[in-house]
């Protein structure tokens, strides 16, 4: 049971509140999230957020990965044609 | 920031691959405990994009595949029960016990209904107040501290017919037992990026400490796997083991605390049995004492014929990493998703599900 997705907070009523992806919103349980807040991304995983994504974490590991120095794709040109 | 479509980014993802094959001199197998990470890397081709010193293999990591076929005779037999209501998340309608699944016996007649969360049973529960509900809990750590909120929650509104059958497990000691078999050599594994939202990176610190086994936890995006994998290959190739937290945007060093204390609140640690690993002490999940009113497993003891492995069926081998599933003599011949032998094949995680949808 690893699926788990992130969506985003529009508005929260006691424990529970409305998230939404892709357009499509639905209720979750913040019981196991209580300091989320509204435009927060939580994960939620079976009708429950289990984590709120930290937005500078996620901008870090992104910037790791583009500080990984250009690969030299004209050299190169078989790694990764797949990618994506 | 959408969290999705920044991990799915194609030229990153070809810097990272750029770098594992650099940094790659000796043949590796890492195994991806998780069966959310197999279908995520089929899903993105990771498998064929990586270079061939790199060999990931799945391990135990599908909640629905580990279940013993005693443990779900005994679900089924309770459903069977007059004035239940048997309540399941949908991956284990079809497993096949000794005697059919959940599905043929609703098939009987049994009330077996698929919910998308244990909030959906406890909505059921309300809204038939004669019947007993009962949750068919399965699911490791991600799962338990929702159904633990579930049990709360019934506690405080005062339901009397709500009940969890658990058969939650533990991953730390799934993975000491495969580690302590040593069936297969690995040189890293890619740590369970949701669990580990829970429990926190600090919990998988056994791995470098009592069998020098560097651990990366990944999420479940391209990028995330390959960012896993790029750590655990350098610290392969530099012999220093470590715990790598590469999901840090969902991952804590402490985990879920929250989350953490609800689960302990309402379970203990007891032990389980795993199909394919056996009977592991401390492994498992059952309702503390104080929640005895909820436990399905006090409410409704049924007695149930040993079980044993289908005939042929090699999931307790794919499921130790000893096995890929294209090598079961069964395979895609005779076991399928709509005809499955075993639960490998019927699970949303399993291994053989994966490699039956993905490879050519």
């Amino acid at each position: 049971m690893c699926l788990a997705i992130p969506m985003r907070i529009t508005s929260i009523s006691g424990e529970m509140a409305q998230v939404e992806v892709g357009g499509v919103e639905r209720p979750v349980s913040l019981a196991l999230t209580p300091e989320a807040r509204v435009g927060d991304y939580v994960l939620v995983h079976t009708g429950f957020a289990i984590s709120v994504l930290d937005e500078q974490e996620a901008l870090e590991t992104l910037r790791l990965f583009e500080e990984i120095a250009q690969y030299d794709e004209a050299a190169n040109p078989s790694v990764g044609e797949q990618a994506g | 920031m959408k969290y999705i479509d920044e991990f799915r980014d194609p030229a990153l993802a070809r810097r990272l691959l750029a770098e594992i094959a650099a940094r790659s001199t000796r043949p590796v197998c890492l195994m991806e405990f998780c069966g959310g990470h197999t279908h995520a890397i089929f899903r993105h081709g990771l498998r064929q994009m990586l270079p061939p010193t790199v060999q990931l293999r799945s391990g135990p990591g599908c909640p629905v595949c580990v279940t013993a076929g005693a443990d779900l005779d005994r679900a089924i037999a309770v459903a069977g029960l007059p004035g239940v209501i048997l309540t399941t998340f949908g991956d284990m309608l079809k497993v096949p016990g000794s005697r059919g699944s959940l599905q043929t016996a609703r098939a009987a007649g049994a009330d077996v209904r698929v919910v998308y969360s244990a909030l959906d049973a406890l909505h059921i529960a309300r809204e038939n107040p004669e019947r007993a509900v009962v949750f068919l809990g399965v699911g490791f750590e991600t799962t338990a501290p929702t159904v633990a909120a579930a049990v709360l929650k019934a506690q405080a509104e005062g339901l009397s017919n709500f009940y969890v059958l658990s058969l939650h497990k533990l991953t730390p000691p799934a993975m000491r037992a495969i580690l302590d078999a040593g069936e297969v050599r690995l040189a890293g594994i890619i740590g369970p990026g949701h669990v580990t939202t829970v429990i926190g990176s600090a919990a998988w610190e056994f791995l470098p400490r009592d069998y020098r086994m560097p651990c990366a936890v990944a999420g479940f995006e391209p990028l995330d796997i390959l960012h896993a994998v790029r750590a655990l290959v350098e610290m392969a190739e530099e012999g220093r083991p470590a715990v790598v937290n590469a999901y840090s945007r969902s991952v804590r060093p402490e985990g879920n605390r929250v989350a953490l204390e609800a689960m302990a609140r309402v379970f203990e640690v007891s032990e389980a049995e795993w199909r394919g690993v056996g009977r592991l002490p401390a492994s498992g999940l059952a309702l503390r004492p104080e929640y005895a009113r909820f436990d399905a497993a006090r409410a409704f003891p049924v007695e149930v014929a040993p079980s044993g492995e289908p005939a042929g069926c090699r999931c307790g081998d794919v499921l130790r990493g000893v096995l890929e599933p294209p090598d079961c003599p069964l395979f895609r011949r005779v076991c399928t998703p709509a005809d499955p032998v075993g639960p490998c094949m019927v699970s949303a995680e399993g291994a053989c599900a994966a490699y039956y949808q993905y490879a050519a």
